[in-house]
């Protein structure tokens, strides 16, 4: 099997799904002739024409729209944020539109709006955001988040084939950091079920709830913990946010007793809050020690290489967190 | 049946006419349930503003799977013409169990895609962009059908607004917009709100063909929407047609208009009032006479009478219809704990 980036996962299941469904088009900032700011669609426009590879204006709130327009009609539009940070300009299409329009109207509205998210690449500010918590509180969404090659592709297929509204959050420090063998596209489909963690790596003393980049930063500690200390760490990968896997995550609870919550994303009304109250609600009693939290500092995403590797959580902070906790 | 006005037949003259009641009567009788307290939100009135609304939608190609048209609040008569019906509306605003949107939206805000009219939200300028992607979707599939989106006056200053007839006009997509200068954005007149004269020159920096129409002459707001919509149709692009009307109610109907003239108001309705001047119109052109006109007027109490009698006593929505339908799968979320403790 070819060994395959992250980015060419991703790009082969958009490729795969524009070869499958006439229905499915791309449409952003740059994606057409010259296949976008990472890559992402280089050659779409040659093989699928300007049609259903749609160059636009700078409108993010006129892209989110539009899709949302044309997913009314029955198509299947994928829509590229140039760099996920600027979600924010199309906030309110997705919140107040996009999402209430099935409830609302009986709307379908399966549009999948997909971009670059995250730091560790000395972005500074406004080129390295993690957007979920401002759309975890939008019933109406759903929100997925790839941590490996596979879920790359095997999550946006599942986005476009997914009848509700999909973010899709691609971590720009996997984008050609992770590879890994996939079987071709005229082999095995891959299809990742929306909504299902992924148990990254079986422990038994206490466990990692995480995902995206940080799933690999919390496997590196895994792995000195379990060298240096003996410590058997397990890691669940949520890979989609929203709707959570409730029941992956009590089970990794009721497992080891003990768990540390590690995000990118800043710490005041991130994920991890919202993780700490269902494991509060739903399996208190399993609980050997508080649930503990590894996030970033709550500032904005600073340039300089001394800064943004102070405010991210590193594999030191973590590595430190669950020695702290394990010693509960 | 030959033309005689408008490239109209006499029916259609006629059909034009009962939209413009039906729309006025209908609301009439919302102002009634309103003070009754059976309306459970506001109320809002397009009282002046029915022959902008009517004769635009009426130069659509209307049925099943044809144009597609975005209404505002005070667009009831667009969608009475695009084929919702009166008792749709009633318990909408009543919001009946057994309404379009099964008690979850107010109003206006439903829709039915296959008649073609998508209701609006209250973010205004939103379905600008929105109609835009629909209107992109007819290009794309090559099919003969326009999108009709109107604009009031107040939201041709948001973003969502001047991105999507960027995006529609760059994309060449068959839209027609509706642009609706009534002077009054709640109580923010044209003034504060932007410094062109015209809504037209707006749309004419995006290079985009614009007209600027009196919005209380029926026929003239539908000859120029027909010349729009034709024009659309054969692949030319986005057209923007502005209507000049005036807003006599108030923002809604709790709304005191003190901020309004009252001479102004009046000067309106007496010298401009878009249902009187078309009677005027076919009484005077021979188009029908008195009784043509009494027979629709009394056709059309009829049906609201009917709508409101089938409708009035019905049951709100059972409060646990409230969780299904938030997605596809999972189809609803959990009843909260404490509400079964």
């Amino acid at each position: 099997m070819p060994e395959i980036t992250y980015l060419e996962a991703l790009r082969q299941g958009l490729w795969e799904e524009m070869e499958r469904d006439e229905r499915v088009f791309i449409l952003g900032e740059d994606v057409g002739l010259y296949g976008g700011a990472f890559k992402v669609t280089e050659g779409f426009h040659k093989r699928f024409g300007e049609s259903r590879v749609i160059d636009t204006p700078i409108s993010e709130a006129a892209i989110v729209g539009a899709a949302a327009g044309a997913a009314h009609m029955g198509m299947r539009p994928v829509a590229e944020m140039q760099f996920i940070d600027f979600i924010s300009c199309a906030y309110d299409m997705l919140t107040n539109y996009v999402a209430t329009a099935r409830y609302r109207a009986g709307l379908a509205t399966p549009i999948v709006v997909r971009g670059p998210c995250g730091g560790y690449v000395r972005g500074g500010p406004f080129h390295s955001q993690n957007p979920e918590a401002a759309f975890l509180h939008t019933p109406g969404l759903k929100i997925v988040y790839p941590a490996t090659a596979r879920d790359a592709k095997g999550l946006i297929k599942s986005s476009i084939r997914d009848d509700d509204p999909v973010i899709y959050l691609e971590h720009k420090w996997l984008y050609r950091r992770i590879k890994e063998q996939l079987p071709p596209s005229e082999g095995e489909e891959i299809l990742t079920p929306i909504g299902e963690a992924r148990l990254a790596r079986e422990g038994t003393d206490l466990s990692i709830i995480t995902y995206g980049a940080t799933v690999w930063k919390s496997l590196e500690a895994a792995e000195q913990l379990e060298q240096e200390d003996g410590v058997s760490i397990e890691i669940l990968d949520l890979r989609t946010l929203l709707p959570m896997d409730d029941a992956a995550i009590v089970r990794t609870v009721q497992k080891t007793n003990k768990v540390l919550i590690v995000h990118e994303d800043t710490r005041t009304g991130g994920v991890a809050g919202e993780i700490a109250a269902r494991i509060n609600e739903r399996a208190f009693e399993w609980l050997d020690g508080p649930i503990m939290r590894v996030t970033a500092h709550d500032v904005p995403l600073p340039y300089a290489p001394t800064l943004e590797d102070f405010v991210l959580p590193q594999t030191e902070d973590i590595v430190k967190a669950v020695r702290w906790l394990a010693a509960y | 049946m030959p033309a005689i006005s408008a490239g109209l037949s006499r029916d259609q003259l006629l059909e034009i006419y009962r939209y413009l009641r039906l729309t006025r009567t209908l609301e009439e009788r919302l102002t009634a349930l309103y003070r009754q307290s059976k309306v459970i939100g506001g109320l809002f009135r397009s009282l002046g503003q029915e022959g902008e609304s009517v004769g635009s939608a009426y130069a659509l190609e209307r049925g099943r799977r044809k144009d597609v048209l975005s209404p505002l609040i005070r667009n009831l008569g667009s969608m009475l013409v695009m084929g919702a019906q009166p008792i749709e509306i009633l318990r909408q605003y009543m919001a009946k169990a057994e309404s379009p949107t099964r008690g979850r939206e107010l109003n206006v805000h439903f829709n039915d895609l296959e008649l073609g009219y998508l209701g609006q939200i209250s973010h205004l300028g939103d379905m600008v962009p929105v109609m835009a992607g629909i209107a992109l979707t007819f290009k794309m599939r090559g099919e003969p059908r326009v999108g009709l989106v109107y604009v009031g006056d107040g939201a041709t200053s948001t973003g969502a607004f001047h991105e999507g007839l960027n995006f529609a006009a760059v994309q060449r997509v068959p839209l027609v917009m509706i642009g609706e200068y009534n002077y009054w954005a709640y109580s923010t007149p044209p003034e504060k709100q932007f410094a062109v004269k015209d809504l037209a020159a707006k749309a004419k920096a995006y290079g985009i063909p614009a007209v600027t129409v009196d919005g209380n002459d029926v026929l003239a707001v539908y000859e120029a929407t027909k010349f729009a919509v034709d024009r659309a149709r054969r692949g030319k692009g986005v057209h923007f047609i502005e209507v000049k009307t005036y807003r006599r109610k108030g923002h809604a109907e709790h709304d005191d208009q003190s901020y309004q003239p009252k001479d102004e108001i009046e000067r309106w309705a007496k010298d401009n009032d878009p249902v009187d001047r078309y009677v005027k119109q076919l009484l005077g052109n021979d188009w029908a006479d008195t009784q043509d006109l009494k027979d629709i007027d009394d056709d059309v109490r009829d049906e609201v009478d009917q709508a409101t009698d089938a409708c009035v006593n019905e049951p709100l929505p059972e409060p646990e219809t409230a969780l299904p339908g938030v997605y596809v799968h999972p189809l609803a979320p959990d009843k909260l704990w404490f509400r079964s403790l």
